[in-house]
Formats: C-alpha cells, structure tokens, sequence
C-alpha cells in the first residue's frame, strides 16, 4: 500500500544530533562519569563489613529491626557470592540515574501541577517513555555516548523518571483546597505556598513517585548491562551468553536483595514523612 | 466609621461575566441567567456595612453566596465588580504586596474543615502567618503560645493536629487567626463540622472570647439559631442576594420577606426577644419630691393601682400601691418612704423573655426592668410576657400541624 518513513525519520533525527551536538553529549558525558565514579569510590572505599553494618544501622532506624537484620544477612550472602564490587557498581549506578531522574522529575511534576497545558503535553511524552519498551533507548543511547555506564544510566533515567513527575504533580493537586486557602488567607506567596505548604503536604505522595523510580531503574540493570554498563546486571548477561546457571543465579539474587532492601527504606521514608 | 464596608458587589462565576450584567438588570432570575450564559450569580449586588468589633454573621443556605462574600473580603475570590472598604481603603483595588501585608497583619480566617497544615505541629500551624510575615524565630513562638493558652491548649503544642480531636483541631484554628492579632477575623462555618454539644461549646466560648478580644467578626453559618445566639447584626442572603440586615430581634420581629418569614418561624422567640422589646413606660413618682397626693393623682389618672418611684437620679427604689397612698395622706403623713415596698422583681433589658417568665409567675406587681446603673426602663407584666409566648406557641402548633392534614 504506502510506507511511512517512521524508521528514517527517527535515524534523520538521531544522525543529526549526533553531528551537530557531539560537543554537548561530551559534556554530558564527562559530568555523568564523574558524578558516578564519585559515588563508585565512597562505597568501594570501606571494607565490607563496615559497610554492610552501615547499610544496616541505616535500614534498621528507618525501618526497622526486620530489614535491618534482613540487610545484615543478605549484604553478607552478596559478600559471599563474591558480588560486592558489583553491587556497589549496581548501587551507584541506580542512585546516578534515579537522582538525576529526580532532578528533573520533580521540577517537572510541579510544572505540571500548575499549569493544565503543561500536564496535558506531559502526560502523553510520560506514557511514550514508560511504554516503550526499554531496549529501544539502547541504540540512540549508544549513539550519543557510545558504550559503558553513562549510556546505561540515560536509558535508566529515562525510563525511570516518569513516576516522579506523575506522583509529584498528582501530590500536589491533591492538596486540599482549604489548605490552600489557609495558607493564601493567612498571607503566603506563590513561593512560601510552594515550599512551606504544598511539597510538605505532597510530600508522601512524592515519595512514593521515588520510589518507584528507584525500583524502575533497578528493573533496568540487566538491560543496561548489555550496553557495557557492568554492574549486576553483567554477571547475568554472561550467565545468558554462556547459559552458566549458576553465575547467572547469583547475580539475579544480588539484585533481589539489593532491590528489597532499596525498596523497604524508601517506603518506610514515605511513611514516615505522612 | 465603619469596620468593612461592602458596596454594590458582585460576583459573577464563568468566562463572560459581562454577558450576565444586563440580563441581572432586566431582573432574570438565577437559573435564567445560567442557561442563557453559562455564568452562575454567586453575589448580586450586596451592600452593607460591619461596624467596629462587631459581631456580624451572614446567615444563608448553601448556594446563597455567603461564603463568595467572606472570600471576597480578602479576595481568596476577585469580585466581579463593586467595591470593599476596610477603613478607609478599597480593598479590590490594592496592589499584590499590599494585600499581602493585610492578609497577614489586619485579617484572618478559620475555616469550616479547619484548614490546618497536617506536617505541623500544632504551634507551628499557629505561627504560620507570623512566620512568612518574617517574624524572628522566638518572637513567634511566644506569640503562639500565648494564643494557644488563650483558646485553652496549653499542653499540646507539639502534637500534631491529627492527634486532636475536631473541637480541639478548630480551637488550633481559632488559635492560628488570632496569633497576628488582626483587626477581622473572618470565620467561615467555623462551628458547622463539630457536633451538637461541642459546637454549644464553642459557641459559647467564642463569645467569651470576643469580649476579652474585641475583635471584628465576620462569622458565616447556615445554622439560623448558631446566628441568633452568637450575632450582633445578622445579614440573610438568598441567591446571591443580601435580603435583610439586623439585629436578631428585628429579624424576628419584622422579617423582610416571606423567605425570612419562613425561616424564622420556628425559632423559639422566647430565647431571643428580650424584655426590651415587650416592655412598656411605667408611671412614675419621685421621692423626695412628691408625696402621697401627688402619688393618689397619678395613679388616678391612668388608672394603676401600682406605681413606681424612683429617687431623683431616676434610680428604682420600689412600688407604693393607691391603697397605701391614701391611708397614708389620711394619717396626714408626707413621708412616702414609709409605705414603700422594696421587695419586687426586676431584671435587665437583655434579658430574654424565656427567663422572665418564672419570675413574672412570682411576682405581685409588673416586673421593673432597670439597667446596670439600677435605672427604670420600663415595666413588662405578666399578661404582655403570655401573649408573647402564646404567639411563638401558635407558630409552633401550626408548623405541627401541617404535615398531619397532608396525610389524610
């Protein structure tokens, strides 16, 4: 019948970024890598141990006995599967992305939450970065910023973000009205509403919004992986080449603790927080 | 001079409020405006005037745009068009930054669901407007406290408002309006969320409150008895109209309207018009001056029995009766003193007829009604109180008929 050149036109698009903007996703690139070693080395730099009791006193006194000793014992299985080095890759990977997300995300929620026309633009991009499927952003990551972590952690970003912003803006429209009118009748400006009134009192929601990203960006790792991001997702990606069940186990396990121990701390902030 | 002064306002909600004005001028109805424009009336055309540290309550159903008044006193909604004057300045013309300063320093509200910050503490929601007017830190803690003991919550200053009961959470409100010290509080059903007994409760209180305070109060209710009990003046609007404004008792007694009519008919009366408005002038004598003759002639001439005598600052000092009064000149005695009886009731003129009844059931003579400085006003008698509650008895009686003739 007819084609629709959507495939030329995506890679018109991507060949003419990757000319015109190189200098720009260089940048990028450098500030990313960075940031990530950075975090790379405050959790390579202890022993384990210290490290794993630190992890655990954090759990423990923001959730509680139960995931303290959970991280205690599943930290100490990583250790044992020789997975550490991969776990704090993993680790600082996930917080790059997701903090990235969230700087991002969040001014955007609120954007969103304060103009109609910026949420009905925002909602269809957000649906299109959620459901596309994740290997997609692959190919124009790699073509950006070539192989290795920073790659991987644009993909994650990207499909990770959108439950910050979708939670942030649903936070803070649900904001009671009275509220509002409280805080306006008692003499606050857009900005003291904003700070003292609306994020505090949105602030669970959006806690649960980061929660979720932290939990999209850790269903990332794998994926990210076969990018050369290495991490935990490495040690499955070969178990897959070499079908070595075992290795491939391991790091599947790893990346189960590591995300119910993620998952737990951040929900219990966001209970606290209410 | 007047607290708030609100002239020819309107409010029109919806795209084109222009489009409803001369529609409002051809006198179409609510309803008739909305279909034709798409706009809804919420004030047409309000005017009146709040005094100073009055008690002022816009009384209303839902939808009668009482509460589009209040917001429109400190523009949480923009009037459509008219002016409001707080003192001397047209409040619907100030800048930004000027209506902040009054919303901070000069006007407060308490709302209907409370409003409070749920992340703050108690104090801290009560510092909130002094805290983003730049109060220093300590300053307004003070000023808190103090508030919060002022509306009986010490103690619970650094519970969260989710700890509290409704009641409680409303004194917290209450507390936060009053922290600035503002000349207008602007409460907004404050009462309507809290039940029966602690709304009483709060009622009353709020009263006490407003006699140490002294306060500007604008005070919305759809509750006619809650308006009654706590008003100075009382403003009834229906649809976007203001219908009448007075005190309590002229609502009562000379309602403006059928819709006023029919709203106060099944108030008990006996609770809210007060001795003054049913007393009459009682003759007098006055002692030293007259003496029993001139007493005799009085009496005669508007045909009592009883008198009353007063010294000669008009204060009460009791009854003499026409019997005693010729015995007395018969003796050929001057001295009215003598045959004065000083035990007789009296009360003051606020005092609701409900509570002169017993008395009035007591007494021999027609009770005085005098004021503080022990002044005679007047007298009401037993006869004119019984009428008074036969009438609010009829009222009653036939509210309750009513539906019985519709079942048969």
């Amino acid at each position: 019948m007819f084609d629709i050149p959507v495939g030329d036109f995506f890679e018109f698009i991507i060949n003419w970024l990757t000319d015109n903007l190189g200098g720009f996703f260089d940048l990028i690139t450098i500030t990313v890598k960075t940031f990530l070693v950075g975090i790379e080395n405050i959790l390579l730099f202890p022993h384990p141990i210290i490290m794993i009791i630190l992890l655990a006193a954090v759990a423990w006194y923001i959730s509680g006995k139960g995931v303290g000793i959970f991280t205690v014992l599943g930290l100490i299985v990583v250790e044992g599967m020789n997975m550490w080095d991969a776990t704090m890759e993993t680790m600082a990977l996930i917080f790059t992305a997701v903090f990235i997300a969230l700087l991002i995300g969040i001014p955007t929620g609120i954007w969103a939450s304060k103009n109609d026309t910026a949420e009905r633009v925002i909602r269809p991009v957000l649906d299109f970065m959620q459901t596309m499927p994740a290997f997609v952003y692959l190919i124009p990551a790699v073509l950006f910023f070539g192989l290795g972590e920073v790659p991987g952690i644009i993909a994650t970003l990207i499909f990770a973000m959108p439950p910050a912003v979708r939670l942030t803006n649903l936070g803070i429209r649900q904001v009671p009205e009275e509220i509002r009118e409280a805080a306006l009748a008692f003499g606050s400006d857009s900005r003291q509403m904003l700070l003292k009134v609306e994020l505090p009192v949105a602030l669970p929601t959006i806690l649960a919004g980061v929660n979720q990203t932290i939990m999209l960006a850790l269903s990332m790792v794998v994926i990210a992986a076969l990018i050369g991001a290495g991490g935990l997702g490495q040690p499955v990606v070969t178990g897959l080449q070499q079908l070595d069940i075992g290795l491939g186990f391991e790091g599947g396990l790893a990346i189960v603790i590591l995300a119910v121990f993620l998952d737990r701390v951040t929900q219990s902030l966001g209970e606290k927080s209410q | 001079m007047a607290a708030i002064s609100v002239q020819n306002l309107f409010k029109i909600f919806g795209k084109n409020p222009e489009k409803a004005f001369p529609l409002i001028e051809a006198g179409k109805s609510k309803d008739e405006i909305l279909d034709e424009t798409g706009n809804t009336i919420g004030i047409n055309d309000a005017s009146f005037e709040i005094k100073e540290k009055e008690m002022f309550v816009i009384m209303g159903l839902s939808g009668s745009g009482k509460s589009t008044v209040l917001r429109c006193l400190n523009r949480l909604i923009e009037p459509t068009k008219g002016t409001i004057k707080i003192g001397d300045e047209n409040i619907t013309e100030v800048s930004k930054d000027r209506l902040l300063e009054l919303r901070r320093k000069r006007m407060s509200m308490v709302f209907q669901n409370f409003g409070l910050f749920p992340h703050r503490t108690v104090a801290n929601n009560v510092e909130y407007g002094l805290e983003i007017g730049g109060m220093p830190k300590e300053e307004r803690r003070k000023k808190a406290y103090e508030a919060l003991e002022k509306v009986g919550l010490k103690g619970y200053e650094e519970q969260k408002p989710s700890e509290l009961s409704g009641g409680m959470q409303q004194r917290v409100g209450l507390a936060r309006a009053l922290a600035n010290d503002p000349e207008i509080l602007l409460m907004d059903e404050a009462f309507s969320a809290l039940d029966p007994l602690i709304r009483a409760d709060m009622q009353d209180e709020l009263l006490e409150l407003q006699a140490e305070v002294n306060k500007t109060v604008v005070f919305i209710t759809h509750d006619l008895d809650e308006a009654l009990k706590i008003g100075d003046r009382i403003a009834i609007m229906k649809d976007g109209y203001v219908v009448q404004v007075g005190t309590p008792e002229e609502i009562l007694t000379n309602p403006a309207d059928d819709y006023v009519k029919a709203f106060v008919q099944n108030v008990d009366r006996t609770k809210v018009i007060t001795a003054q408005a049913i007393m009459r002038k009682a003759p007098t004598i006055q002692i030293p001056k007259d003496g029993p003759s001139v007493a005799i002639r009085k009496m005669e001439k508007v045909g009592v029995s009883t008198t009353y005598v007063v010294d000669e600052n008009r204060r009460l000092r009791g009854v003499v009766t026409i019997d005693d009064a010729i015995k007395l000149k018969e003796d050929g005695k001057k001295d009215l003193e003598e045959i004065l009886m000083t035990d007789i009731e009296s009360a003051s003129p606020q005092t609701p007829i409900n509570q002169l009844l017993p008395k009035a059931i007591e007494a021999k003579y027609p009770i005085a009604i005098i004021d503080d400085e022990k002044n005679l006003k007047g007298i009401v008698d037993r006869a004119t109180i019984l009428a008074e509650l036969n009438e609010n008895g009829n009222n009653a009686a036939s509210d309750q008929d009513e539906p019985k003739s519709t079942d048969q």
